[in-house]
């Protein structure tokens, strides 16, 4: 077996592994808590709205705004973890039908593996730093390693065969 | 060399082709691949399903169900009665938590399915005695029902009878099936390490076919997944902020407009929330459906030479299925333009692809029996 395929198949069945563990440990410890959260801030919003609290109302509409700002982004990261270590060990497999090089193979494999740890990382971390530029910028980056990976294996599947 | 008898003599253009021949033994009923091909496959046919039913029957009706519950609060809160705003928010609750659950029991039912796939593909290069890989088989097959079947329990079961405040028994137990799959996964981590370290495939790999079936959803299928890759990254940088950013300022709208009585205005916000969170839930639907029909085809292309059915009929199914892997995405993108004709279309893509599923899982069931008669025949004339 290459290198490319053992990074590709052995770095995505750590990935996935890490996925789930992750979404496991969301599940049990911070997802029921978090709906609670965003349930009760989005309802808050509204009694105190009827109550005519304005204040109170526009403090916890923030603070739904918030929890589901971070909601999304936790279950984000945990279904990309996942879902992009299945496209890798996928690839893995059939990865000496990419014909390049074995060089190139390895950097396109990297830059899947690179890409699809950094890219749910990325997204988690904003939910530490709201709106953080840095972090979005991880997130673009890693993502557009992911769309460079893939293409170029596109492509190496579309040519004719010149390397084992 | 003695002649291989043809398992299905009516249809002599579906004898199986020489690599496939050499792969059979380890293709026997019961093995672990054999296990995760078949749990696999119908873990995704059946989530399809799930989630055709459930985009025809209860997405749009919960969807109403939710406008309504809005509705009802910004009369609570225009009359002053947070009591009543309270009774509707438990009530708009169970109604997120009703199709919540349904998402996630049809995502992760698929998500199992493709991992089953997966394992299939790799079970050469994990380094563990038959016996060990097929049990970790019936394990995550197992795990693979049981953790979306506990996961559309959750909102039935609720909280009846749990020692804990806030998870009842239907999480705990797709909490465990969840933790059941992690377990198989790390075990099979653990074969390929062992692997790695004696070099020594422990079943044949796949075999080598370049057929048109399998060239055109390994092509497809990859082309498929850039594309859905695209337009995530298009989604996220064009729309995603923009979004949140509305949903918060229309849910201000609405509060502000029910407070100062104006229920007319209130019921345009809410219009505009059901507007919005239909544009999220398309844009999201036809990333994440592109991307999975995507990994599908690809997957699938490594079981075609085990397809047992003639090469028009493989052909067929493989139009059927990208055909479909195209609709539906598409089609789901159009519903905001379109409305529920432009969805019916997609429900038909969805059931595209799930009967070209069935279809190929009909061929490999066909497959498997034939050649195991071929082979134990062959191996009877050559003593």
């Amino acid at each position: 077996m290459t290198g490319s395929r053992k990074l590709l198949i052995f770095g995505g069945m750590a990935l996935a592994a890490f996925g789930m563990l992750y979404g496991l440990q969301y599940a049990l410890f911070v997802e029921h808590q978090t709906l609670d959260h965003m349930g009760g801030s989005l309802a808050q919003s509204f009694t105190a709205a009827a109550s005519r609290n304005l204040g109170q109302s526009q403090t916890a509409l923030e603070q739904y705004g918030e929890t589901k700002y971070d909601y999304v982004r936790q279950v984000d990261a945990h279904s990309h973890w996942i879902g992009l270590a299945m496209l890798m060990i996928v690839l893995g497999v059939i990865f000496e039908r990419v014909n390049f090089s074995e060089g190139i193979r390895q950097l396109v494999a990297f830059s899947l593996l690179a890409g699809s740890a950094l890219f749910p990382l990325a997204i988690i971390l904003q939910t530490y730093h709201h709106g953080a530029l840095v972090l979005k910028a991880l997130a673009v980056v890693a993502s557009g390693l992911v769309i460079a990976a893939l293409a170029a294996t596109a492509w190496g599947f579309a040519r004719p065969r010149t390397t084992a | 060399m003695p002649a291989i008898p043809r398992a299905f003599p009516d249809r002599a253009s579906v004898a199986p082709a020489k690599p496939a021949l050499a792969f059979a033994p380890h293709f026997a009923p019961m093995s672990a691949r054999r296990l995760y091909i078949f749990g696999g496959i119908a873990l995704i046919a059946a989530g399809l399903l799930f989630g055709d039913i459930f985009a025809v029957f209860i997405l749009h009706q919960n969807a109403a169900l939710q406008g309504e519950a809005l509705i009802a609060a910004s009369r609570a809160v225009a009359a002053g009665n947070a009591a009543a705003v309270n009774e509707v928010f438990a009530h708009l609750g169970s109604v997120l938590e009703d199709r919540g659950t349904k998402v996630d029991a049809h995502v992760h039912m698929i998500g199992a399915g493709y991992l089953a796939l997966l394992l299939a593909l790799v079970q050469p290069y994990i380094a563990l005695s038959r016996q060990t890989k097929k049990s970790l088989a019936v394990l995550f097959i197992a795990g693979g029902v049981l953790l979306p079947v506990g996961i559309f329990l959750i909102h039935y079961v609720g909280l009846t009878a749990s020692p804990f405040t806030a998870i009842g028994w239907a999480s705990v137990l797709a909490d465990s099936a969840g933790a059941l799959l992690i377990l198989v996964l790390i075990v099979q981590a653990w074969g390929f390490r062992k692997y790695l370290r004696s070099r020594q495939l422990s079943e044949p790999e796949l075999p080598e076919e370049d057929s048109m079936p399998r060239r055109a959803l390994l092509t497809g299928g990859t082309i498929l997944v850039l594309l859905g890759f695209l337009h995530g990254a298009y989604y996220a940088g064009a729309l995603l902020y923009e979004h949140e950013r509305m949903e918060t300022a229309i849910l201000q709208r609405l509060i502000n407009a029910a407070t100062a009585g104006n229920l007319d205005a209130a019921a345009t916000e809410v219009n505009n929330f059901g507007g919005l969170a239909g544009a999220r839930a398309v844009n999201i639907a036809a990333h994440s459906h592109i991307i999975e029909f995507g990994l599908l085809a690809m997957l699938l292309s490594f079981v075609q030479p085990f397809v047992f059915l003639s090469e028009k009929w493989k052909r067929r199914w493989v139009k059927v299925l990208l055909g479909g892997s195209v609709i539906l995405p598409v089609f789901v993108l159009l519903e905001l333009k379109f409305g529920l004709l432009a969805g019916g279309i997609a429900d038909i893509g969805g059931l595209m692809v799930m009967v070209a599923l069935v279809g190929m899982l009909a061929g490999i069931l066909r497959y498997s029996g034939g050649l195991e008669v071929a082979v134990n025949k062959s191996a009877e004339g050559a003593r």
